[in-house]
């Protein structure tokens, strides 16, 4: 755990006691809506993951009820969320279901809660990270983090399992080997930056993280 | 008749030398035949797609969705925005209705954007294509441009998540979309009745978490070949790269034969309109679209 | 009698002359028929068709008309002549839409018509016009027993509709239970905070109503009479007793709540555990300030442990849901949350019911942040930390919650009086001469309710778990004593506002009784019935079955044993008459006679022509309308058959079924409605009491050498209009396969 991220998580604790859902709905994306779920379970049921998850989303609701953070937060099930958003469609509640999963994942990373080396935390960082550089997203530089993640090694071993799909895509056009030199990016990429890293501050600071 | 104006937001994908290059291709000959204008947001950036959530927090993320606004604000007054990229679409949709709900974040969002030397007065409707040709074009006019129909071509209309929810065109169901069906029809083919039409293809979790994702593409393809399609066909990138690609993973991975073409809704229009199989971008297909390509030939 | 004169009228429309041969139906109306004039018409229902008839009742002194046309139940306003007895010969829904097409069944198909016409024609005969017995002095004032939520809004109901009520009131004041309330749930939108009971209001209106006459502090010390003419005695508490004439009463008198003390597995009898009831004193007494416990302490966190001694199915407890306790507690939270929104406050539910809009009201808990646990209470223990051990129904695991306070959601406890089974038991010793139970009857009857002077006990039979009697699945308000209805918690588990609907409707059920009553015409559900059961007492053996049987305690009996019908009580049904052994019971329009000469009036082919003859004696009220819906949908059945509607199968006297047989009619098929706890007679115990007698007819069957077969008992619903037409056809079969009756010839 970092060093911020402790502090940050210390803070909390310290902050909501042991009201779990009162910190939820501070500091979690449309965390004020967790204490309508009314507990029928549509939203598991609905879930192409569903099978995946550790808790359901309808699970998860009731432990952030009863309290349990440290299962909640460091659970692998918020991670396991395509963003299809269907449990939102069909929640009789009208619970954002989706962006609680979304806002529940960002929280625990943020406290360095999640689970360590959970795949999709590590890409979506890595995507985050590509986007805030250059202001567009950089597909085979993305690609190429997300094979070497793992170090060299497994790189290569990824890379090469990924091989026939790459050469494809490169056939067809659709994979520019020239996005390594230079590629797409936002011309006015200073100013974005500074905005991305206002945006956070504020964030930050509303949430106790900074 | 003047042309139709709109502040148009590419994406990511579908830049030059992008997963999603050949839906930006086919779509030409359609603006052209349909009279619109798109007018490309200047300098516009990423959305953050779904994935950013994790690192990028909410209000950076209703940020660089707000700048795109911004942008198109000032430098195209009084256009819709809309996007090819649901994705896109549902990121900028998202952070239009969201600030206009919440007087503060908006208030924080504006505090952000004054670093880049923006401000939001946040009046730009994000809308996605496949909206602004149902609801602005029509469906007569649609299909007047129709030269070579699609004659005995079979085809899965996959919808998938993100241009049917949480938004989704106005009307249509979230279980059952019947817009991409009617579009297939309006260029000449045969819809196909199967039971994954809007099934999640697996998202960006085709990269993080690739067996199950690609349990979701098989059902998909799968399925589509239960329901005698040809091919499929779909308005979103992330999809189309998805179910497109995987098909070659999954047949070494499981001894499947899967080798359905997947194209995008323009580049049926683009060929019902009398485009080359080279203007409808089908030569950026991975698996190939023999059969439509032979029509654009005919 | 005066001069009769007989006239059958047969319509050839609607097809009927089509595949029938209407010359042939008129001669044997004039011939067998017996019927004095006999006309046809292309289209008997229109304006010219009926009044052809009108005149001829007008002008030819027309008495007696036999119909035969459609169902008896179409075209009833057409073919209404109120002065004229009027049968009905079903030949299009009876004939020609349920006998298969072709030249094949014309013969079988005409046969069927031809006794039809010949059974509308011998009914007839037999036909009296009711006359009814309209009472001037009849009474039409309500009785209203209980002043709680129920009791005053249907005396209110009631005396806003132009009625005098008289309220009687067991406690010092009205109100009843929602009194101790310190507020309500909502009833109208948002459905989102708690509102004030109106109780006070109503009493006030109550108290100033020039129609109502309350009595407080007093209970009913005697019912006696029947509709239009109860009196009653109510008793007050110094002693003094007031004689009212009423002319029908509702039973209003609500509920007690489950005592907690048979919960001590849930902390029931301990410390800082209390009932709803117990936490609405305590939030009276705060007064919208801290709610505190019985030591003084402001309750920080509470527990709302739902179904407390509900949903029980070990059989310890209330089997039932009471339906407003969910709300109740919701309601209940709000008082905390209202006060303190960092009161911790959870409702403990395994499933959460909040019918009618109480969604919304569920939703603004949420809102205001009360937990909904979804969990299964094990073990509460009192004291000065409670503690709830329970099962976590989403998370699946035990765990435990700590409050200050634990409030028990407990049921409703109907106050319906005596059981009356209970009671019948007591009594049959007591009539016996054992003294102990004649002291038990007293000490029973002292809990009465209603304290009914009638042979059947002191009060209503109770229906399921003990509730006040409910004709559930029809007539919800009316319960099997007539002119007494009963309404709110004591019928069945209610809230405030289902008791105020209901206690409307409970008004409008003692309207239509005494304003029937006074008409002379039965309460319901016949309530068009002038006509009434007459019994030729020379004839009457004093069996007592048609006093036992009656489903509705109609009939008592005088001080020679002969049995005496209290006219407004009677539904109807004709129980009394199917029971009857000797025959002597009888309605003007409905009778051993109408029946039975229907019965013989048909042609029965010898056995050489293998064409059997089935009887169907079928309940008007569900067999009839369904075998009416398979000939309006074309479902076919055998022409063999020859249907009789019967007002309920409780009026088929076993007579009918000999003649059939001896008639030689090769089987006898009735069909009556469900019957059993979640009976569906219209008449409670009509079908119940036709199958025990049906069940009893096996030695009349063997004395006539006949295969039990011959008689078959179905239940059928009024949806059943494929069903009926299957059961006929595989009865047809079953009956071809035993062969012709031996009694054939012999009739």
């Amino acid at each position: 755990m970092t060093t911020n991220a402790n502090s940050a998580n210390q803070n909390a604790l310290a902050r909501y006691k042991n009201n779990f859902l009162k910190e939820v709905e501070a500091n979690v994306e449309d965390g004020h809506m967790v204490k309508m779920c009314m507990q029928c379970g549509v939203c598991a049921g609905s879930c192409p993951l569903g099978p995946a998850w550790q808790h359901s989303p309808q699970k998860i609701f009731m432990m952030i009820r009863a309290g349990k953070r440290e299962e909640v937060l460091g659970s692998d099930s918020m991670w396991m969320c395509t963003s299809c958003y269907n449990c939102i469609v069909r929640c009789p509640r009208q619970l954002p279901i989706t962006h609680i999963m979304h806002g529940l994942a960002n929280y625990a990373h943020r406290l360095d809660l999640a689970p360590k080396g959970q795949p999709t935390r590590e890409i979506a960082k890595l995507f985050w990270d590509n986007l805030v550089k250059t202001g567009r997203v950089n597909e085979l530089k993305f690609s190429l983090a997300m094979y070497f993640k793992d170090g060299f090694g497994q790189g290569v071993k990824n890379a090469m399992a990924m091989q026939a799909t790459g050469l494809g895509l490169l056939k067809a056009k659709r994979l520019n080997p020239m996005e390594l030199v230079g590629g797409h990016k936002c011309k006015d990429i200073g100013g974005f930056r500074k905005m991305v890293a206002k945006a956070r501050e504020i964030e930050d600071r509303r949430r106790g993280l900074a | 008749m003047a042309k139709k104006q709109y502040a148009f937001y590419p994406g990511c994908s579908s830049q030059k030398g992008a997963t999603a290059s050949n839906f930006l291709t086919s779509l030409d000959v359609v603006v052209q035949k349909l009279d619109l204008q798109l007018n490309e947001i200047p300098d516009w950036n990423c959305c953050g797609a779904s994935i950013g959530y994790a690192e990028g927090g909410e209000l950076p993320r209703l940020v660089i969705n707000a700048r795109n606004l911004a942008i198109a604000e000032k430098e195209l007054p009084g256009q819709d925005m809309v996007s090819g990229c649901p994705a896109c679409w549902l990121a900028t949709r998202e952070t239009h209705e969201r600030l206009a709900e919440h007087a503060n974040l908006l208030a924080e969002t504006n505090v952000a954007l004054k670093e880049a030397g923006l401000n939001l007065n946040n009046t730009v409707r994000a809308r996605h294509m496949t909206e602004v040709l149902i609801e602005d074009i029509g469906w007569d006019a649609m299909k007047a441009p129709v030269v070579k129909p699609l004659d005995h071509l079979k085809i899965a209309g996959y919808v998938g998540c993100q241009t049917n929810r949480p938004f989704g065109i106005a009307g249509e169901s979230f279980e059952n979309p019947k817009y991409l069906d009617k579009m297939i029809e309006t260029v000449g083919a045969e819809a196909v009745k199967y039971d994954q039409k809007v099934t999640c293809c697996g998202g960006a979790l085709a990269f993080s978490e690739p067996d199950k994702s690609q349990k979701q593409i098989r059902d998909i393809v799968e399925a589509a070949y239960d329901g005698g399609a040809d091919l499929i066909v779909t308005p979103c990138q992330l999809c189309q790269a998805n179910v497109e690609v995987y098909q070659s993973e999954i047949n070494k991975k499981h001894g499947t034969k899967l080798n359905m073409p997947v194209v995008y809704y323009t580049q049926l229009m683009s060929i019902a309109y009398g485009g080359t199989a080279q203007q409808a971008g089908l030569d950026g297909q991975v698996i190939k679209a023999d059969k439509l390509a032979a029509i654009a030939k005919k | 009698m005066a001069d009769n004169k007989f006239a059958a009228y047969i319509c050839s429309g609607c097809g009927i002359g089509d595949v029938l041969n209407v010359g042939a139906l008129e001669k044997i109306a004039q011939k067998e028929g017996k019927m004095a004039m006999v006309k046809s018409h292309p289209f008997l229902c229109n304006a010219e068709g009926v009044q052809m008839i009108r005149d001829d009742v007008a002008n030819e002194g027309v008495t007696h008309l036999c119909i035969a046309a459609c169902s008896r139940r179409a075209k009833a306003e057409a073919f209404s002549f109120p002065t004229a007895a009027v049968a009905r010969a079903n030949l299009r829904e009876g004939v020609i839409w349920v006998v298969a097409e072709g030249s094949d069944h014309d013969e079988i198909r005409q046969e069927m018509a031809e006794d039809y016409v010949r059974m509308g024609c011998a009914e007839v005969k037999k036909m009296i016009v009711p006359g009814g017995n309209v009472k001037e002095s009849s009474s039409k004032r309500i009785l209203v027993v209980g002043g709680g939520i129920s009791g005053m809004t249907a005396a209110l109901a009631a005396a806003d509709a132009g009625y005098e009520v008289v309220i009687v009131e067991k406690s010092a004041a009205l109100g009843g239970f929602a009194r101790n309330l310190l507020k309500r749930v909502p009833f109208s939108g948002p459905y989102a905070e708690p509102q004030a009971t109106g109780v006070e209001e109503m009493a006030a209106r109550i108290g100033t109503h020039p129609r109502i006459k309350a009595h407080l502090n007093s209970t009913v010390a005697k019912t006696a009479g029947a509709p239009g003419r109860f009196q009653i005695s109510v008793a007050q508490e110094s002693g003094a007793v007031t004689e009212e004439t009423v002319g029908a009463v509702v039973q209003a008198t609500g509920f007690t709540t489950y005592d907690i003390a048979r919960l001590p597995e849930l902390g029931g009898g301990q410390a800082n555990v209390v009932d709803q009831a117990g936490l609405e004193a305590m939030a009276k007494q705060a007064n919208g300030g801290a709610i505190k416990r019985a030591d003084g302490k402001e309750v920080k966190s509470v527990v709302f442990v739902q179904c407390a001694g509900q949903r029980d199915t070990t059989g310890t407890h209330l089997a039932y849901c009471s339906g407003h306790c969910c709300a109740t507690s919701i309601k209940q939270a709000m008082y905390f949350k209202d006060q303190n929104p960092d009161i911790d406050t959870v409702v403990m539910y395994q499933d959460l019911r909040v019918p009618g809009m109480g969604e919304d009201f569920y939703r603004s808990a949420q809102q205001k942040g009360v937990i909904f646990t979804k969990g299964k209470a094990g073990k509460v223990s009192g004291g000065d930390n409670c503690k709830v051990e329970f099962r976590d129904l989403i998370l699946d695991e035990d765990t435990a919650a700590d409050a200050d306070l634990v409030v028990l959601a407990t049921g409703q406890v109907p106050n319906a009086g005596v059981d009356l089974d209970v009671w019948t038991e007591i009594n049959t010793k007591a009539e016996g001469g054992d003294e102990a139970a004649k002291q038990q009857r007293r000490d029973l009857e002292a809990t009465s309710v209603l304290k009914l002077a009638y042979r059947q006990g002191p009060d209503m039979p109770q229906f399921k778990y003990g509730f006040a009697d409910s004709h559930f699945i029809c007539f919800p308000y009316e319960t099997r004593r007539t002119g007494i209805y009963a309404t709110g918690p004591v019928r069945r588990p209610m809230d405030m506002l289902q008791a105020q609907e209901d206690a409307t409707g409970a008004a409008l059920k003692a309207i239509q009784a005494v304003e029937n009553a006074q008409q002379g015409r039965a309460a319901h559900p016949r309530a068009w019935d002038l006509s009434f059961p007459k019994a030729r007492l020379e004839g009457c053996t004093q069996c007592k079955r048609c006093t036992v049987e009656c489903p509705f305690g109609a009939i008592d009996e005088d001080e020679k044993r002969f049995p005496l019908f209290n006219e407004e009580r009677c539904r109807r049904c004709g129980t009394c008459m199917g029971a009857c052994p000797v025959r002597v019971i009888s309605f003007e329009n409905y009778s051993c006679d109408t029946v039975g000469s229907q019965i013989k009036a048909v042609n029965v082919p010898d056995e050489f022509e293998e064409k059997p003859r089935i009887l169907i004696l079928a309940c008007e009220n569900d067999a009839y309308p369904a075998l009416d819906m398979a000939g309006i949908q074309r479902i076919t059945y055998s022409a063999f058959v020859r249907a009789i509607p019967v007002r309920c199968l409780g009026s088929v006297n076993t007579i009918w079924i000999t003649d059939a047989l001896n008639s030689g009619y090769d089987g006898v098929m009735m069909m009556g409605c469900k019957k059993g706890d979640d009976y569906q007679c219209h008449f409670v115990k009509g079908s119940e009491m036709a199958h025990y007698r049906m069940s009893k007819i096996g030695d009349t069957l063997k004395q006539l050498g006949l295969e039990p077969e011959r008689v078959q008992t179905q239940e059928v619903a009024i949806t059943d209009n494929a069903r009926v037409a299957r059961l006929i056809n595989e009865y047809v079969e079953q009956i071809n396969e035993i062969g012709p009756s031996p009694m054939k010839g012999f009739g």
